[in-house]
């Protein structure tokens, strides 16, 4: 689906279930640095089957949308909001990484546009290997090597992939290469400098869950507990073992159920 | 410096795809030898339908067993993901009939094997999908056979039987700069030996039969999705990029992005055409790709054994194989290869068609069948076997001399493949 913010055309993925003469309550889905609506494959679908408007979103530069690509988490929450008022409504946030760092600064700071929020693969600070950073700002391809090696757990570096046939490390892998140049590396200098992580949380008056994996190297499960003590709202703490930073990839199933219990209920 | 962390190639051919079984401990791959899966709920069995969550329906579009052996495939080739066939040319079908259309065309390199010509120059007009062959050494041939209808470019990384050595870097450039995707056959080389995507092909077909099986006991084939082609950039691929009524108008490249090819082979082509692969033939193929790289590397030794005999005897007019200096395509096989171009060769045997049957009845060793790529050492005489529906000008198009003799070099001591080649060719003399 294709719409206009600012002038400037954004694409999501629906589920191929359109929006029209629907009044169901909408999910934004936010992806991660370097990615597009298509992380989101195994839980779109699903959401716009179960109850919702179902939008997984192509943050700007990535995916269809157009750009050029936003330069800091406020940025983009505040273009995350901008969706919520295109539609006339509070809307559900679920974000990855950088989406879910973008997720968090908008639950904190535009109340009156968000119901809950839900995070994936989230840190209170998120700093960016200097090499990685490197790599991405010069379009090597190396940077989508490491963020694909960091990104699943060493069980799921083998796969076991719940969807037959595909290879989860092969598909991280194209879907970042496939990124715009010189995007990943204004996506991973977002993550880095954001700062208001902690501030952001301690005003979320939202339901929150917390999808965390065990062996995230990206964002330590460790790096999460901060956010997690410093919200007071109704918070969900769910830890996948043996699971690493690409949860709803790496754990299809039981990030759906989760994520259709907690919208549901918020 | 940091270094990105990956399981190896020879830990992967063993893993990739599978843990130990979580409710028996098994090991080994279990062989999940049933038609059907029980649904927990209405629900559930409607989101699996509905392509809204994954898992198994029914054998003929997935399988536990089979998605091991594709799981391990797309991981040692370094794709999105595979797609297991009945066999090598069901692969074929299954790429061309989930991307092409009646009315498209295909741009094919003259040296494939028998089956895959026949199917494109006499079956596949059938449907309305013509095919223009050229040479697989000239990228310029390629690109001017080029239309306005034409969907796909096809070749066999080590063309056969004359193992014409694939640029495989050259050929992509041509199809992607006409929006086309390159779509290779590496059966021949097997993904120890080169990965096509690395060098710009983005599907590759196997006959998995051959050395990925590596035993000759099972028939199988798969299509490896690379992930990287813009389906939607080119616009010439609207079964990828346009709503597809059979699943409730999704769009593939909309919902699944790199994956949009492997889902729609799957959803559409295993489940409308059915040409699955058996869990049992799964479980046998699997044993054979555990010890990939230990076989390919000795079919490799063996072969250098087998063309040090050829090299000069008495009764071979000519060899063909990219390792030997005479062959056209040595140095690029160098760069292409490191590792060494696999374990067929063909050579003319002095005397022609008669001397040629002579020695394929006089070998004891080898074995005189139509397949390679097995365990044991084979011979054929494809001008009166696997090319034998091609025409006279087709067989000389596609380098097929009536003296041609195909090798497919196993794993035997050396000593006795050599001795075995060398009193058959004696007698052919005589």
């Amino acid at each position: 689906m294709f719409f206009s913010l600012d002038g400037k055309q954004v694409h999501g993925a629906t589920g191929a279930v359109g929006f029209e003469g629907r009044s169901d309550p909408i999910v934004v889905l936010i992806h991660g640095a370097g990615m597009d609506r298509t992380v989101w494959s195994q839980q779109t679908r699903f959401l716009a089957h179960h109850g919702f408007r179902a939008l997984a979103i192509d943050l700007p530069d990535h995916g269809k949308s157009e750009g050029p690509a936003l330069e800091s988490i406020a940025d983009l929450s505040d273009w995350i909001a901008e969706i919520s008022n295109h539609f006339g409504e509070k809307i559900h946030l679920v974000g990855h990484s950088m989406g879910a760092l973008t997720a968090l600064h908008a639950a904190g700071n535009h109340k009156d546009s968000i119901s809950s929020v839900s995070l994936l693969g989230v840190g209170a600070t998120m700093p960016v290997h200097p090499e990685l950073q490197e790599a991405a700002d010069a379009n090597d391809v190396k940077a989508a090597q490491l963020i694909t090696s960091w990104g699943h757990g060493t069980k799921h570096h083998l796969g076991n992939n719940p969807t037959p046939g595909l290879s989860m490390t092969g598909g991280t892998q194209a879907l970042i290469e496939s990124t715009a140049r010189g995007v990943l590396g204004v996506d991973l200098l977002a993550c880095s400098s954001y700062e208001e992580a902690v501030e952001s949380a301690e005003n979320i008056d939202c339901p929150i869950l917390f999808l965390l994996g065990s062996e995230d190297k990206m964002t330590p499960r460790k790096a999460a507990q901060p956010l997690i003590d410093a919200i007071s709202s109704e918070k969900t703490i769910v830890d996948f073992p043996s699971t690493g930073h690409m949860v709803m990839i790496e754990e299809p199933d039981l990030v759906r159920q989760k994520l259709l219990a907690h919208v549901t209920s918020s | 410096m940091v270094e990105p962390e990956f399981r190896r190639f020879d830990t992967r051919a063993l893993h990739a795809g599978q843990y130990p079984d979580p409710s028996t401990g098994s090991r080994a791959v279990p062989i999940h030898q049933t038609t059907s899966y029980v649904f927990d709920s209405v629900d559930q069995a409607a989101g699996l339908y509905n392509l809204e969550t994954s898992g198994h329906i029914y054998s003929r579009i997935s399988n536990p067993t089979v998605a091991v052996l594709e799981e391990r495939l797309a991981s040692l080739e370094g794709g999105v993901g595979a797609v297991c066939t009945a066999s090598g040319m069901a692969a074929l079908h299954l790429a061309v009939a989930t991307l092409l259309n009646t009315g498209d065309h295909i741009v094919a390199s003259r040296n494939i094997y028998g089956g895959a010509f026949i199917l494109m120059n006499h079956t596949l007009p059938r449907f309305g999908i013509t095919t223009t062959f050229v040479d697989p050494r000239d990228p310029e041939e390629f690109a001017k056979a080029i239309r306005p209808e034409t969907r796909l470019i096809f070749a066999e990384t080590l063309g056969n039987p004359g193992i014409e050595v694939l640029d495989i870097g050259a050929v992509s450039d041509v199809a992607h700069a006409a929006g086309l995707p390159l779509c290779v056959d590496s059966t021949f080389s097997t993904p120890y030996l080169i990965n096509p995507i690395e060098h710009g092909a983005d599907i590759i077909m196997h006959s998995v039969t051959k050395f990925l099986g590596g035993h000759g006991v099972a028939i199988g084939g798969t299509i490896v999705d690379g992930g990287r082609f813009d389906w939607e950039a080119s616009g010439k691929f609207p079964t990828l990029t346009e709503p597809y009524e059979g699943y409730h108008n999704i769009t593939f490249t909309e919902e699944f992005g790199p994956a949009a090819l492997s889902m729609r082979a799957r959803a559409e082509g295993l489940k409308d055409f059915g040409a699955c692969m058996s869990p049992a033939n799964a479980f046998y193929l699997l044993q054979g790709v555990e010890t990939l790289p230990l076989r390919m590397a000795r079919h490799v030794e063996n072969t250098q054994h087998v063309i040090e005999l050829l090299d000069g005897h008495d009764a071979v007019e000519w060899i063909k194989h990219p390792s030997h200096p005479s062959h056209p395509d040595h140095d690029l096989a160098k760069r292409l290869y490191p590792k060494g171009t696999g374990a067929i060769l063909s050579f003319g045997v002095k005397g022609g068609r008669e001397a040629g049957k002579k020695f394929i009845e006089s070998v004891k060793l080898a074995s005189h069948l139509a397949n390679v790529g097995d365990a044991k050492t084979l011979v054929i005489h494809p001008g009166s076997t696997t090319h034998q529906q091609m025409s006279i000008e087709d067989l000389e198009n596609a380098g097929i001399s009536e003296d041609l003799i195909r090798v497919s070099v196993g794993l035997e001591d050396p000593e006795d493949i050599c001795g075995d080649l060398d009193k058959a060719l004696r007698s052919s003399q005589r």
